[in-house]
């Protein structure tokens, strides 16, 4: 073989190696967390709030953690919704290829690249002004922020798809912008708008820092919006953070619980978004 | 629905104008430049110099680039050149699962495995053999160390580098590849001399949005990097990164007059350090688009 054949043959098992590689880290991670946390992992860990001395190795479970989590995951990504289905049609309708929608667009995307904790941060200052504590609705609020760029690019990307001889179509029948806005482009773009939801959802559910200043930790499940709402990303980073071993393990357990929602989610969004997609022009 | 845009499109604004307000009354007490540079953080003495947090996110930034840069460019070569489309269709959404796995996961993760295995069989082996190299030099090994850090980030940096990575290689028309075959080259000199030339600020772009996710991550950083507040002089020393500093003191700084603007200070350093590259990769992409 020649040296030009031997490199161009180097090149090729190079890059497969270093895709394969990235793909065992992933398998280690995934490989980690199941095996780890299923030997953790019981009933009463997911149906129980934990007792008094769970950090401590005592009894008791995170449902605290799992269901505050779902509720504001839940809460997060409504409010997310309300704000940025909203913006991504107004750039599509009205704004549509405005020098106005290009600076709103490169805003977002600045917003997209702002950390967690910088949000965390954020938030926690916007509460103190509010006069606010802790509380299941700061931690939405400041989930929704961390959100809401996201799910605007999921959405925009895909509302931009939507053809244009459509809203042509929508206004040669007298229909408003505000009606060929609601009743053509959302409802052609109903794919993309759930998958936006859905990846927003498991993103948010999923961090840490932007909910640590701002949600609170308690033991109790939350009942209303000015409760502190324990979270699990929370509830894994404190367990960690004990000198126990069988609270850490117990971590492993959590983890694998949130593992799974994120899994699940991201399962149910590309589903979601192929049934949904067979009515799409 | 105007109104809606505009809240979206100002709230990048308003966070960086209410940490700036937050953080006048540290930058009237002392100069912006003693705060950056200066080494010595002791709030309870009134000192809060963000220079060793500051060197702790560029030396754990660092590791994770150096680890995931070349990784990633091979692995994106591979998945836009050589893998067939089937293989392509398998391979994306696991690269996608990787971005949604959530920090903290990640941070059990290294806490698992990353830090033991540099305590128990790269730190010693360091320490018998790579004495003599700076930087790589171990002289106390716990395993939490800008090491562990740079891992964690390398994995998860991964999917964001790659995706766009593999996006702008996918972008250069087969005309020029077939050309390029046209005239007797391999595929090793297609990729190398007209692939990667014409695609080269993308991918750049691709590296600096990666380096610029890498800066702000906290929590999977903050369980493995070690938070000790001194300057690292090798890659098994401890380090504490930026953002740790903010998660690891917000709850506890009410008592201490100019505690919590020192720590919203760092985070607006913090976010401008990652607006700053974020924006850089930004104008790259685009100077490449438009040429």
């Amino acid at each position: 073989m020649t040296r030009r054949k031997l490199l161009d043959r180097l090149l090729k098992v190079t890059s497969a190696a270093s895709m394969g590689v990235v793909v065992a880290a992933l398998a280690a991670i995934l490989w980690t967390i199941i095996s780890k946390g299923a030997k953790s992992l019981n009933w009463s860990l997911i149906t129980q709030v934990p007792k008094g001395d769970f950090y401590t190795g005592g009894g008791g479970g995170i449902a605290n953690a799992i269901l505050g989590s779902i509720y504001l995951g839940i809460g997060a990504t409504l409010l997310a919704l309300a704000i940025g289905l909203p913006t991504v049609l107004y750039l599509r309708t009205y704004a549509d290829r405005s020098r106005f929608a290009s600076v709103v667009r490169g805003l977002l995307d600045v917003l997209w690249g702002v950390p967690s904790i910088v949000f965390g941060a954020f938030g926690f200052t916007l509460m103190i002004y509010l006069g606010m504590r802790a509380s299941l609705l700061a931690g939405i609020i400041t989930v929704a922020m961390f959100e809401l760029p996201i799910m605007i690019r999921a959405m925009d990307l895909v509302m931009r798809m939507v053809p244009h001889e459509l809203d042509e179509v929508s206004y040669g029948l007298g229909a408003t912008r505000c009606e060929t806005a609601i009743k053509v482009i959302a409802r052609q773009a109903i794919p993309g708008i759930v998958t936006g939801a859905l990846l927003a959802f498991g993103r948010g559910i999923g961090d840490a820092a932007s909910v640590l200043f701002t949600a609170g930790f308690t033991d109790r499940i939350p009942e209303s919006l000015t409760q502190p709402a324990a979270t699990l990303p929370l509830a894994i980073f404190f367990q960690m953070g004990t000198p126990f071993k069988e609270v850490q393990d117990r971590a492993y357990g959590a983890a694998l619980v949130l593992v799974m929602i994120v899994l699940v989610t991201s399962v149910a969004s590309r589903v979601l978004s192929a049934r949904l997609g067979r009515y799409v022009v | 629905m105007l109104a809606t845009t505009l809240f979206s499109g100002m709230l990048v604004v308003v966070i960086a104008v209410a940490l700036y307000a937050r953080s006048r009354p540290l930058i009237a007490s002392k100069s912006l430049s003693a705060i950056i540079f200066g080494a010595n953080w002791k709030p309870s003495a009134g000192e809060f110099g963000l220079g060793p947090f500051i060197i702790g996110t560029a030396w754990v930034t660092a590791v994770a680039a150096i680890i995931a840069v070349p990784l990633c460019i091979f692995a994106s070569i591979y998945l836009a050149e050589y893998a067939a489309p089937r293989t392509r269709s398998i391979l994306k959404p696991l690269i996608d699962l990787l971005a949604g796995i959530p920090s903290v996961v990640y941070g059990a993760w290294a806490a698992l495995v990353i830090v033991p295995l540099i305590a128990d069989h790269l730190g010693p082996y360091a320490q018998a053999h790579l004495k003599r190299i700076p930087l790589l030099n171990a002289e106390y090994v716990t395993g939490y160390s800008v090491l562990a850090g740079g891992i964690v980030l390398a994995v998860m940096i991964c999917p964001v580098i790659i995706s766009v990575a593999e996006e702008v290689l996918r972008a250069v028309p087969q005309d020029y590849r077939d050309a390029s075959y046209a005239v007797g080259a391999t595929r090793l000199e297609t990729i190398t001399k007209v692939v990667i030339r014409r695609a080269l600020r993308g991918l750049m772009a691709a590296v600096v949005l990666g380096i610029s996710r890498a800066l702000g991550e906290t929590m999977a950083v903050l369980m493995v990097v070690g938070n000790v507040a001194a300057l690292p002089k090798s890659v098994f020393d401890p380090a504490y990164p930026l953002p740790a500093l903010i998660a690891n003191n917000y709850g506890e700084m009410m008592s201490i007059p100019l505690y919590d603007s020192a720590l919203l200070c760092a985070a607006l350093v913090l976010l401008v350090i990652v607006l700053f590259f974020n924006v850089a990769a930004r104008l790259v992409l685009v100077r490449g688009a438009s040429r």
